[in-house]
């Protein structure tokens, strides 16, 4: 049984020169529980988009979202284990934006892992990227939880290879979410192949988690909020009595339940995304537990936008969503209905008028 | 007689014999030229929708509004609070070049601002009008 134990929940209030400390809008409350596994926690960062515009100048407001995130990540108390880093550092993967992206990112205190966004591979296929951040999908093991990290923006062959004459213009098709020039996500054969090897090694009882960069669900083909084999992924995944997916990519807050996987969305650093509902003309298949965040509000330049801390308490994901001009979201895994709910909005009489996208 | 009486009397003569200068009545040839009028202009619209080069720094409107979502042409005029007026949805998409584009803004009739508005109602086409809706 869990304990609630909120003598570990604290910030450094004295936070210096950067004089967040105060401010910071995280409650955190650390779950602990009676038995073998230790609980611990982790800072992730996602979809900054740093653009490139020519010279030594990039997109400030994009900037100011990762540098934001990097200076409270490195606040949190207690310190998190690792911070993970899930993709879409470049607009357009060219060289100077990653450099960029990664200067940004060196400021972090401890170990940081990455995962592979489409922004950040369609212009040298990864080749810039590997050089700066390590392979493009491996696995670790971390006090008793199995972690995978796939690169799950990968697409047909002949699309990468064959279609476009510059890699510029294929970095440009791949960059326009809305773009039908554009071509479905996919882990494909080979990194299936992989996984199915590395998880053969794992015990069924091992808490599982996978980082991607798009769902590994189908929710919206048009933006890609979509994997073509997601179906192919979740099979692999279907013998582990715990496994959480986590993905970056949609700039909003999603959560879902596909039998034994759970699945949780981060927030962008960089700039959210409509709810794909909100395109009139689309069919879509957001899940139905998905309490939308807030409508973003353009007036605040970094409404909508965050980073979050992730529990992991008996090897279920807890989501922490620190958000900047909203009140913070908690997306907790319900142990009784077993799938993720909202700590306050699930109910829909708790919602609130921002929460409806139209 | 100038040249120009004369060939207006001809004309009017030649339109009255067809019959075509009725002014309620037009065809299919008519509907559909009109109608390709105005998806040449919504296209314009889409281009400058994902260009880079509308604002100074790259970004482009699809960027954050994929499809033109979120932009609810269908509730303007309506109050901004930021503004502290109602403003029509012209004067939100300056504002949008003048902020995250960092660029400069269009006037009311700036053919380019009839493109994007085309653009944008035309994605939302279907929706009913809620003017004032927030």
């Amino acid at each position: 049984m869990n304990i609630i134990n909120n003598s570990r929940r604290s910030f450094i209030k004295s936070a210096g020169a950067l004089a967040l400390g105060a401010t910071l809008p995280i409650s955190l409350v650390e779950l602990a529980f009676a038995g073998s596994r230790e609980n611990f926690s982790f800072a992730y960062i996602s979809d900054s988009h740093i653009q490139h515009i020519k010279d030594n100048r990039f997109v400030r407001n994009w900037d100011r979202g990762l540098i934001r995130a990097v200076a409270e990540t490195n606040l949190l108390v207690p310190k998190p284990d690792f911070v993970m880093y899930g993709g879409d550092l470049a607009q357009l993967g060219s060289k100077p934006e990653l450099d960029h992206g990664a200067e940004i990112l060196s400021a972090l205190k401890g170990d940081v892992r990455y995962v592979m966004g489409e922004h950040d591979y369609y212009l040298d296929l990864g080749e810039y990227w590997e050089k700066l951040f390590g392979p493009q999908y491996y696995s670790f093991d971390h006090k008793g939880v199995h972690f995978v990290v796939l690169n799950s923006i990968k697409t047909y062959d002949d699309w990468t290879f064959n279609r476009w004459p510059t890699a510029e213009q294929r970095m440009r098709e791949m960059a326009g979410l809305d773009n039908p020039n554009s071509s479905p996500f996919m882990v494909g054969d080979e990194q299936r192949l992989w996984l199915k090897k590395d998880l053969d090694k794992v015990k069924k009882d091992t808490p599982v988690v996978v980082f991607s960069h798009s769902p590994l669900q189908k929710i919206y083909k048009g933006w890609n909020f979509w994997t073509e084999d997601a179906e192919q992924v979740q099979a692999l995944l279907k013998p582990f009595n715990k496994v959480s997916v986590i993905y970056g990519h949609v700039h909003q807050i999603q959560y879902n339940q596909i039998g034994n996987i759970s699945f949780n969305s981060v927030m962008a650093t960089a700039w959210p995304w409509p709810y794909p509902q909100s395109y009139a003309q689309a069919e879509q298949y957001l899940p139905k537990l998905t309490v939308p965040m807030n409508r973003a509000d353009p007036f605040f330049e970094r409404d909508a936008t965050g980073w979050q801390f992730i529990n992991l308490a008996d090897g279920n994901a807890d989501l922490n969503f620190t958000l900047y001009n909203n009140s913070n979201r908690i997306v907790r895994y319900n142990k009784t209905l077993k799938h993720p709910e909202d700590t306050v909005y699930q109910d829909e009489k708790a919602r609130i008028i921002p929460q409806t996208h139209y | 007689m100038t040249t120009y009486q004369q060939t207006t009397i001809a004309l009017c003569l030649a339109l009255a014999a067809t019959g075509s200068a009725l002014a309620d009545e037009f065809t299919d040839a008519d509907v559909q030229r009109w109608q390709q009028q105005f998806m040449d202009v919504a296209s314009e619209g889409r281009k400058l929708w994902t260009s880079p080069k509308l604002g100074t720094n790259g970004v482009a409107c699809a960027q954050c509004h994929p499809n033109a979502a979120n932009t609810h042409p269908e509730t303007y005029p309506k109050f901004q609070k930021q503004l502290g007026k109602v403003i029509p949805l012209w004067q939100m998409i300056n504002w949008c070049l003048k902020n995250p584009l960092e660029g400069q803004p269009l006037a009311a009739d700036d053919p380019k601002m009839t493109a994007l508005q085309a653009y944008v109602t035309y994605e939302r086409r279907g929706v009913k009008l809620e003017p004032g809706k927030h």
